[in-house]
């Protein structure tokens, strides 16, 4: 038995990482535009200069 | 005769008819404006947007892109910087006239026309964009005057800058996410419970409920934790809410389940107690859905600039309208608005104030005279000299007057009286329990007072008005009716008295300008030059209706009252005016005649007319009793075809100020009317706070939103009636939702009042209440909507 404890604890920390996950990219901003990258990815890729990376952390 | 617009030609840039289009590369455009940035987009290769979609521009206005001048000021800049150092900065601006696919393309390629900047970043829901440029290369001032030629002018206001993304939001996702997850692996590791393990295995149960409840601590004090602190403000004020009967669920629920698995009594009811929270946030986040584009709690701020020019002796230099203080002496351009009542120093002003008054006429104004705050100047630049602070002037004083300080309009719902009797039945039967239990037998009354209430949560009642309210705001949503907050459909469930005001809601807000004749291009501009050096409301009228021009001098320019102006253009006479005026043949028309003769031959006429809104007459006559009357700023002209569409005892005012609409709804208010007013929320912002339920009008939920409870689009007021049966629908529907949930509820007290209550009851009877709530409210709010509005939303969305 003690491997389905075993087994729980495993699944339990995987899925607690994936809610850290989630939490991160809550704070991160990343929901709180939801209509623009939809419209922004059907840009077509017109290269003159690459766009700068986002830098560090907005919060 | 022919009218003068072709309106088989298009402008490539804006996508509006062109009179005489001006040509550039086999390219129609209706003015030079729109030329220009067409020519600037097609120098740096950004005519991919005309490609993404059809004529995306924004027709070109005169804009001034001078005030953006304050932007150099260092706490003006401050406003709109999020992050600043000497080689980066960050800027957030709101632009309102963000509209399309192409918009958001060529903002975020604005480092192309300016090198200064780096990145740009569009967020299309808040019409907002943030901008990272190298200060040292490129100034804030300089972005933003491209941007406004380009047609993008960002929002520099009193209230600008200040709109943020809201953390709220994000908490109650942060908050979501815990309780689904903790509720969805508390269900797991019940599965042993409900399904009965041997004796062998119980040591594993031991660890499951352990770990439930390590599980079920951060929903109780993380999630739960909006109900637990709501539930102790209202203690401590001594009122009781909805969160009451809720928290003392919850705190019966960890309570009673934590003592079951630290006594080894039983496995507790942690399943219970994580999906109630999960199910109330849901029904939260439900209901919070927002409009993000619309501003509905405008005031005066946002129509003030942001900063004026202030003489310091030898310069002109822009200062944030805060900090003008008594005696500074201050410089107006053309459109601006006034920020302080102050004393004119140049000869003569033109001053419209119609967004304080209502009165669309320009009132002129000598040196001396004193101007109040919120009048909008015509014409050339006037010094002035301030007379009071900004919080003393006129308007600020009637936004500040206290109906505006209350923000709440009796925030009392249904909700929270049916909570008060609900919480005390449920403590009578608690109560009543505990001592039936202590007869019979004294040491089951713990557990049975935590099982009572437990199952009285009131959860599903809890979800019965959010889930309700929040699909009917969806609905109105789609059907182009947008509001504020869930609570408004209460309201215009009661309401029992309808005001309209005139201009923008029962009739256009624009005038319909035709003419008849025939004219050229530069004769249309020689007339609109004209028009601009009288103040007769139909001069001002056909001056705003004409194409825009460059500045133009009119020599011997006469008006004659009652009859026309005349003046020399380009060395031509030029005559606007009645039929004897221009001595024209008189022609009957609907609404005024305007006739034009150049060089001494009559060349045709405007017909200038108000045209009521189609469908309008039908719906006031639908609304019958309920419709009251009508408040207008303006004169009494067009009174009689107000009268013909609204009903016999109707109250019809005219020449109405801010103050006066305000008075008239409070008066209805005080014989007992719950009043809806409906307006364009200019100048009757007062009135439209006031009332119970302030809808504004607007044409374009895209540019301008004005205060109010709820916004609709200038077609669907023909709906309105439709909208008050649905709120009152909505009344119904939840009403019989909470008959459901109180039907389980009833059920389930009986099951814990006898002491039957197992954590396999709680954890099915729970959920199902929940479930079959939301479910009957939301299938029932869509039926209602799609009777009576189904056409509507269709037409509107198409």
């Amino acid at each position: 038995m003690i491997i389905i404890v075993l087994l729980i604890s495993i699944s339990l920390i995987i899925a607690i990482v994936f809610l850290a996950l989630f939490w991160r990219a809550v704070r991160r901003g990343q929901y709180d535009d939801v209509v623009t990258p939809s419209i922004r990815m059907l840009f077509e890729e017109e290269t003159d200069g690459k766009i700068t990376p986002e830098e560090g952390s907005k919060h | 005769m022919e009218t003068i617009t072709r309106t088989d030609l298009c402008c490539y840039h804006c996508g509006q008819p062109c009179g005489e289009p001006f040509w550039l590369d086999d390219k129609p455009f209706c003015c030079t404006g729109c030329r220009t940035v067409y020519e600037i987009l097609n120098e740096n290769g950004l005519c991919t947007y005309y490609t993404l979609d059809k004529a995306p521009g924004i027709r070109q206005t005169e804009t001034d892109t001078s005030i953006y001048a304050c932007l150099d000021d260092a706490n003006v800049k401050a406003r709109f910087l999020e992050f600043d150092s000497a080689n980066f900065a960050r800027a957030r601006f709101i632009v309102p006239s963000i509209h399309c696919v192409s918009c958001i393309w060529l903002l975020e390629n604005l480092r192309r026309l300016e090198p200064g900047i780096l990145r740009s970043e569009v967020n299309y829901a808040r019409k907002s964009i943030l901008i990272d440029f190298n200060p040292s290369q490129v100034a804030l001032s300089r972005i933003a005057q491209r941007m406004a030629v380009l047609g993008y002018a960002p929002q520099i206001n009193l209230d600008a800058g200040a709109r943020k993304p809201s953390a709220a939001n994000q908490q109650l996702i942060l908050k979501l996410a815990v309780a689904a997850f903790c509720f969805g692996n508390v269900m797991l590791f019940s599965f042993p419970e409900y399904l009965g393990l041997d004796a062998a295995e119980f040591d594993l149960k031991e660890v499951f409920s352990w770990l439930n409840l390590a599980l079920s601590v951060p929903v109780f004090l993380y999630s739960g934790s909006d109900y637990l602190r709501s539930a102790i403000t209202a203690f401590t004020q001594r009122r009781i809410n909805i969160d009451v009967p809720i928290a003392a669920g919850l705190v019966a629920l960890m309570a009673r389940s934590t003592w079951d698995i630290v006594t080894a009594s039983g496995p507790g009811y942690f399943d219970s107690l994580t999906g109630l929270v999960f199910f109330l946030l849901v029904g939260r986040w439900f209901q919070g859905k927002t409009y993000e584009s619309l501003a509905f709690d405008r005031d005066f701020k946002s129509y003030f600039p942001l900063a004026v020019e202030r003489s310091d002796g030898l310069n002109w230099r822009p200062v944030v309208v805060h900090e003008i203080r008594e005696g500074d002496t201050i410089r107006i351009r053309n459109g601006e608005i006034i920020p302080s009542d102050s004393r004119i120093l140049d000869d003569k002003a033109l001053i419209d104030y119609s967004f304080v008054t209502g009165e669309s006429e320009p009132v002129s104004a000598q040196a001396g005279d004193l101007l109040y705050a919120g009048g909008r100047l015509v014409g050339v630049p006037v010094r002035m000299m301030v007379e009071r602070k900004i919080a003393q002037s006129y308007l600020t004083s009637l936004w500040n007057n206290q109906v505006f300080q209350k923000d709440s309009k009796d925030d009392r719902s249904a909700m929270d009286k049916i909570a008060t009797w609900f919480t005390w039945a449920v403590v009578f039967i608690a109560f009543a329990t505990a001592i039936g239990w202590y007869i019979h037998d004294s040491s089951q009354v713990w557990l049975n007072v935590t099982a009572v209430l437990i199952v009285a949560c009131p959860c599903a009642l809890a979800l019965t008005a959010p889930f309700t309210y929040g699909n009917m705001m969806r609905v109105f949503g789609r059907a182009g009716f947008y509001l504020k907050n869930a609570q408004v459909i209460e309201r215009m469930a009661k309401t029992d008295a309808v005001v309209f005001d005139k201009t923008g809601t029962v009739t256009h807000g624009k005038e319909m300008v035709k003419f008849t004749g025939i004219l050229d291009e530069n004769e249309m501009t020689w007339i609109k030059g004209l028009a601009a050096c009288s103040t007769h409301p139909l001069s001002r009228i056909l001056y705003n209706s004409l194409p825009e021009i460059k500045a133009m001098t009119v020599d011997a320019f006469a008006e004659y009252e009652g009859q026309g102006i005349e003046g020399t253009v380009a060395g031509t006479p030029v005559r606007v005016g009645s039929d004897e005026f221009t001595g024209a043949q008189p022609v009957a028309t609907q609404g005024s005649a305007v006739f034009v003769s150049i060089d001494g031959t009559v060349r045709g006429y405007f017909t200038i007319g108000t045209s009521l809104r189609p469908g309008i007459a039908d719906m006031i006559r639908r609304l019958g009793k309920r419709c009251k009357g009508l408040v207008s700023g303006d004169s009494a002209v067009g009174g009689q075809l107000m009268k013909g569409i609204f009903p016999d005892d109707a109250d019809l005012r005219f020449s109405q100020s801010p103050q006066d609409k305000l008075d008239y709804v409070r008066d209805l208010q005080s014989q007992g009317h719950v009043v809806t007013m409906v307006g364009d929320g200019l100048n009757d912002a007062g009135a439209l706070r006031q009332c119970d339920v302030g809808v504004a009008v607007t044409d374009d939920t895209g540019v301008f939103t004005p205060a109010s409870d709820g916004i609709i689009k200038g077609e669907m007021v023909r709906n309105l009636d439709v909208f008050f049966a649905l709120s009152r629908s909505a009344v119904k529907i939840l009403r019989a939702g909470f008959i459901i949930s109180f039907l389980y509820n009833t059920i389930a007290l009986s099951f814990a009042v006898t002491g039957l209550l197992t954590p396999l009851y709680a954890a099915i009877l729970m959920p199902l209440s929940s479930i079959s709530v939301v479910a009957f409210s939301t299938l029932a709010v869509r039926w209602a909507g799609s009777q009576k509005l189904g056409g509507i939303i269709q037409s509107n969305a198409s």
